[in-house]
This record gives structure tokens, C-alpha cells and sequence, in this order.
């Protein structure tokens, strides 16, 4: 068994754009994913993540670089000889069959004896949750049932991957947070290598082992949920999942992991944590999450704090968001509400000078653009 | 009374069909119904109907003759018959030919370039401009004995100094064939890829990622999902092959009778109204009986009609 599920070494994908300029949909992408893995591809349209997908799948060949399935180098073998299966966006079931029909195609390519075809599909359809329905045509399933034959059709091959592109993409909110726990349950159990392609950062986070963040066709950061949400190794991946505060600076000094940036606007030095790569004299680019600024009465440190005025406040329930002034600047500061009372005053209200404290621990320092 | 009709939606739905059915009675049922009545009667000796009740028109084209050789009172005559036999058997090898033709043209339009695919199909339609019966004398010109085709032949055997004996081409069974064949063709085109266009690319790539060669997604997918386009095509070319004389008028001669002929030279030859209707009838008959036991089959193609 080789050490990875699926490898991509390099790899390039270029198309020729209409106006016929060139445009690389994936530029130089490196990936390795682990066997029994849930790795999701995250980022915005156009970014290269299904273009990377259809190219484990053999719909498209990389124009540079190699695609490895169990270490064996994939070429241009088309689609039918690659063991792996995909899941598509729009279902993409076969209309003029019924479900039971969809499931047993994959296993009548391969020529498998019909008893045993009639026992995978049947038990398939039970972990799908579809048994009875096995007569119906793809019409007249609902969203979500159609989504269940989708996936019952592409797993009942017990393919060494699974490759799902936005699967749960045209579903409801309600019917998305459902099967995006029912399809990591499934994963776990068949303990198939899954590699799930989405635009929705919370899909990614709640059900991945590890997420690849791609912006313009390059993997930007690789990690696992808390990785990548804790320790974002640049701006963008910073930006692009979850909310934070941006602070720009140049950087004075390292020491370690640490770092201190003279942030302009504060006309002050600001300590923090160094995530991704920074160097002394380099622009960088200071992080701080809503959640992690702590507010009070007072500074509670020599440094990293500052006096600001409550521009907003907004109750939202579980949190109150408020937008603090500092020195011009507008920070984005949640605090939970973590005592009960419905007198206004327990409640930070618009006006209201306050201290921020931005703990360097929570202060993240990484290279700005 | 404006007010009244705003309220009332059943005589809104009769009103607005109502031009329609004016029509369809007009021009539709009242002159099959005097068709009807026609084919019951008998024909004068000046070749206009006396109007009576018989079977007769209706026993001489399933070959009951009455013109028999002396001493017999009833014969078998099949000549109408074989017309009928003749004009089935004709439509039946045009629909298939037609279908073997025009399906890899349709599927390589429909696989083709978008940006193509409208010249392609302006290509198909252009013939459509020129009127039928001149298109029909064009081959007339191609087969002809002096014709195009025998002409090239000709000089390409001149040019390798073989003796050349002109092809007999134009009114034989073959060149009416070739005619309905051309004919038709666009008719069978359009419905298929019409059903071929609207398969959408990832049924192409499911059928692959499962294990499917291009061949057996060919017969598991693509076939299936475009039968709707080949019937509606079927039922396009299929009917009125069965009823156009013109075809086998220009390219089959006088040897080549069909019911569509039939029909005509019994109102305007032989003047025999009576039995021109009830041939009309028997074809229509006929026609649909075919049609409903293929369509019980196939379905209608209804979803070409409903895209």
C-alpha cells in the first residue's frame, strides 16, 4: 500500500479562455491525501478546486505534472479505469431508470454476478436510507432522496476514493446540516477516502479531517479544521474563513515565535504570535478574531492595549457584536453573553468607552500583501 | 356582459378555442365525414357519385373483384392489396433508413461545438427552403440515364478506357427510395437532436466515473434517453411517406404505385370519387393503426414535444 490515497505532484491545468488568452485553473498544486482521510478542497468559484477533482476522477488530464492514485501514476486514463467514483453537483442520475437501476449500473460495468449485485445494492440503499424505494424514478425522489442515490450509486463500488463535488450544494439549509453529518457518519463507517469540494467554509469545517484553502488555482494553506481556523498562515486563508480584524504594520522585531509590529494607525507597538512566515522590516499583517478581543474597564496589560468608543452594538442572542473605535479604526468585537438579565446596563451600549485587550497569544502576525 | 365573461372561466376556455374549432370542423371533420359518406356510394358513367350504401369500393381494394373471367361470380384480385403491401413496406424501409442516417448526424452535431451547432443545423434546414417537387426533379436530373451521376461515371470510365453501359437508375423501386429517404431526412434530424442535445454532459461523465465504456454508455445511456427524439422523428416521416405521391410520381414512374398514387389518379383519372374516398380511408386507417401499436411501445416522444 503506497502512503497516500491520492497524491497530485505538481500539477498544472491550463485552459484557453475565450478571448484566447491562456489561464491556469490550477497552477502547480501539490496535495497528498491519507488513506480513510475526509479532505475537503475549500475556496471561492474559479479557484481550482473542482478542476483538481475532475482531474482525480480522469474527466480532464493535468497539462503539467502527475495525478497518483495509490501510487500508480494516472496519465490520461480516461474516467472507467480509475478507481475511484464521483458524486456529481447536479446528481447527474441516469432519468430513464429507476434507483435500483442507478445503483447496480456501476456494478454491471463491472461485470459483477447479478445475486451479488442484488445483495450491494440492497444493502446500500438501507445505509442510504432509500430501502422501498428501489422502483421510483430519479423524478420522483426529492432533492434529498436524489442526493442519497447519487451517493449510493457512486459508493456501492467501494471505490478507493470518493470524490464529491458540491454535493450537497443544491439542498436546503436544513437538509444540508443533516447530511453533512449523515455523510460524515457514512464515511466513518465504510472508511473510504473522501475528497469533498465546497465553497462553504462551515461544511468544510465540521466535517473534514483536513481542508485545503485554494484561491486562483494555488493551495494556500493545508491543515486540519482547527489549523487552519487558529494558525491561518496568510491573510487570505485569515480573511476567508471565519471573521477577523486586520491591522497593517511593519515588523520591528522576532523573538521566537513572537513577533512586535508597529501598527501606524495605533501610532504603537503590538505583540503577537507568529503564524505563517514573517521577517524583520517586512510589511506584515496583524489577525485578531472577534471572539478573542477581550473587553474592561481598565488596560489589563502594559502593551496590546487600547481605549476605544462603542459605534454599535448588535444583540444577537447567544453574542452581542459590537464595532469599537480605535483611534479611527473600526474593530469587530463579540462578546458572549454569559450572564441573564434584561437590564439594558449589563450590556455594553453605543457610546461606551471601553478598553481592548488583544492578548498576544490570540494576536496572530503574518505576512501582509 | 364584458363583466360576465371576466368571471366566467368556462366560457372563457370556450372561447378561446373556438377559432381552432371552426376550423377542425370546417376543414377537418366535415370533409371526412363526406369522405365517409362518399366511399359508401357508386360512381355514374359520367364520373360523378350516385349516393348509396355499399361496401363494394371497400371489398375491390382488399381484392374482391367483380370483374371476373366468364362463369365465375366472385375472384381475387390482389393488385390493391400490393399497393397497399408496397406503400407499408416503402415508408417502413424509408423510416429505418432514414433513422441509420440520421442519428450519427444528429449526435455529431449535438456533440459538436456549441458555436457550430447552429450553422450545422442551418445546413439541415437549408434544402427546406426550395420547394419539395423541385427538389424531387433535381433528382430526376441526378438519376437520369444522361444524368449527373451517369455522366461523371462516364468520364471517369473514359479516362481509364473502360466500356461504360449508363446505370438505368430513375423509376426504378430504388430511386423512390432515395428520393423519400432525402426527403425526410431534416425531419428525423431535428427530433433527435433536439433529445440528444438536452442530455447533459455529466450523464456522459457518471456513466464513465461508473465503469462504462464509450461503447456501453452509447447503449446504456445516450440510446435511452434519445428514443423520445426517434420517435417523434418516426411519426414525422413515418406518416406522410405513407400518403406522398409525388415522390414516386417524378422518380418511380408508372411503375411504381403507391396508395398516395392510387388515391389520386381515382379523382382526377379515372375520375372515380367513390373509390378514391374509400382508399383514403383504408390509408388512414391503416395509418393509425400502425402508429398505435408503436407509439402504445414507445411512448409519444412526448418530451421533444414538451421541450
Amino acid at each position: 500500500m503506497s502512503d497516500f490515497a491520492v497524491e497530485l505532484k505538481d500539477v498544472v491545468k491550463t485552459f484557453k479562455t475565450p478571448e484566447g488568452t491562456f489561464i491556469n485553473a490550477v497552477d502547480h498544486v501539490n496535495m497528498q491525501i491519507k488513506h480513510g482521510e475526509f479532505f475537503s478542497m475549500l475556496g471561492s468559484s474559479g479557484c481550482g478546486k473542482t478542476t483538481s477533482l475532475r482531474m482525480v476522477a480522469g474527466f480532464e488530464w493535468p497539462t503539467e505534472g502527475e495525478v497518483y492514485i495509490e501510487g500508480q501514476p494516472q496519465g490520461h486514463k480516461p474516467p472507467f479505469q480509475r478507481p475511484v467514483n464521483t458524486v456529481f453537483q447536479s446528481y447527474a442520475l441516469f432519468q430513464h431508470m429507476t434507483v435500483y437501476q442507478n445503483i447496480a449500473f456501476g456494478l454491471e460495468m463491472q461485470k459483477a454476478p447479478p445475486n451479488e449485485i442484488k445483495e450491494r445494492v440492497g444493502r446500500m440503499l438501507e445505509m442510504v436510507q432509500l430501502s422501498g424505494m428501489e422502483r421510483r424514478y430519479p423524478r420522483q425522489l426529492s432533492g434529498g432522496q436524489q442526493q442519497r442515490v447519487a451517493l449510493a450509486r457512486a459508493l456501492v463500488k467501494l471505490p478507493n476514493v470518493l470524490l464529491l463535488d458540491e454535493p450537497l450544494g443544491a439542498l436546503d439549509l436544513k437538509l444540508r446540516k443533516e447530511m453533512q453529518l449523515e455523510l460524515k457518519a457514512i464515511q466513518q463507517k465504510v472508511g473510504i477516502t473522501f475528497i469533498y469540494v465546497t465553497h462553504d467554509q462551515e461544511e468544510a469545517l465540521t466535517m473534514s479531517d483536513r481542508i485545503a484553502v485554494m484561491s486562483k488555482g494555488k493551495v494556500l494553506q493545508v491543515g486540519t479544521p482547527v489549523e487552519i481556523y487558529e494558525r491561518p498562515n496568510c491573510k487570505f486563508v485569515a480573511d476567508f474563513i471565519g471573521t477577523s480584524n486586520f491591522l497593517e504594520g511593519k515588523v520591528k522585531s522576532l523573538e521566537g515565535d513572537k513577533a512586535q509590529v508597529f501598527v501606524p494607525a495605533l501610532n504603537a507597538e503590538v505583540k503577537g504570535l507568529v503564524s505563517g512566515t514573517v521577517t524583520v522590516g517586512s510589511q506584515a499583517a496583524i489577525s485578531i478574531r472577534p471572539e478573542k478581543i477581550r473587553l474592561a474597564d481598565k488596560a489589563a496589560l502594559s502593551q496590546n492595549c487600547f481605549e476605544g468608543r462603542i459605534v454599535s452594538s448588535v444583540y444577537i442572542g447567544s453574542d452581542t457584536h459590537l464595532i469599537v473605535e480605535v483611534n479611527g479604526l473600526l474593530l469587530k468585537v463579540w462578546e458572549q453573553n454569559k450572564i441573564s438579565s434584561l437590564d439594558p446596563r449589563a450590556y455594553y451600549t453605543v457610546g461606551q468607552s471601553v478598553w481592548l485587550t488583544l492578548f498576544p497569544e490570540n494576536t496572530l502576525i503574518m505576512a501582509g500583501e | 356582459m364584458l363583466k360576465r365573461l371576466r368571471e366566467n372561466k368556462s366560457a372563457q376556455g370556450t372561447l378561446l378555442i373556438t377559432p381552432t374549432l371552426i376550423f377542425m370542423v370546417g376543414l377537418l371533420i366535415i370533409p371526412l365525414l363526406l369522405t365517409l359518406i362518399i366511399s359508401f356510394g357508386k360512381r355514374s358513367a359520367e364520373g360523378n357519385v350516385i349516393y348509396t350504401f355499399g361496401l363494394h369500393n371497400y371489398m375491390r381494394i382488399l381484392g374482391f373483384s367483380h370483374d371476373c373471367p366468364a362463369g365465375q361470380t366472385t375472384c381475387f384480385d390482389p393488385l390493391y392489396a400490393q399497393i397497399l403491401w408496397r406503400s407499408i413496406s416503402l415508408a417502413f424501409n424509408t423510416t429505418v433508413l432514414v433513422i441509420l442516417l440520421a442519428y450519427p448526424l444528429a449526435y455529431f452535431i449535438a456533440r459538436s461545438h456549441p458555436s457550430r451547432r447552429n450553422t450545422f443545423l442551418f445546413l439541415v434546414l437549408v434544402p427546406l427552403w426550395t420547394n419539395f417537387v423541385i427538389r424531387v426533379y433535381a433528382w430526376m436530373m441526378l438519376l437520369r440515364t444522361q444524368g449527373l451521376i451517369n455522366s461523371v461515371l462516364g468520364w471517369l470510365a473514359g479516362l481509364v478506357g473502360v466500356q461504360f453501359v449508363p446505370f438505368e437508375m430513375l423509376y426504378t423501386p430504388g430511386a423512390v427510395l432515395v428520393g423519400m429517404v432525402y426527403e425526410f431526412l431534416p425531419f428525423m434530424i431535428l427530433p433527435i437532436y433536439t433529445s440528444l442535445e438536452k442530455i447533459d454532459n455529466s450523464l456522459y461523465e457518471a456513466a464513465a466515473d461508473l465503469g462504462a465504456n464509450p461503447l456501453r454508455t452509447f447503449w446504456r445511456v445516450t440510446l435511452p434517453l434519445s428514443m423520445p427524439g426517434v420517435v417523434a422523428g418516426t411519426v414525422l416521416v413515418f406518416v406522410p411517406v405513407m400518403g406522398t405521391f409525388v415522390v414516386s410520381d417524378l422518380l418511380g414512374g408508372k411503375q411504381i404505385i403507391l396508395v398516395g398514387n392510387l388515391i389520386q389518379r381515382q379523382f382526377l383519372d379515372a375520375r372515380d370519387p367513390t373509390f378514391g374516398s374509400a382508399a383514403s380511408l383504408i390509408l388512414m386507417v391503416m395509418t393509425l393503426i400502425v402508429m398505435y401499436f408503436y407509439t402504445r411501445k414507445f411512448g409519444f416522444g412526448e418530451e421533444i414535444v414538451a421541450a
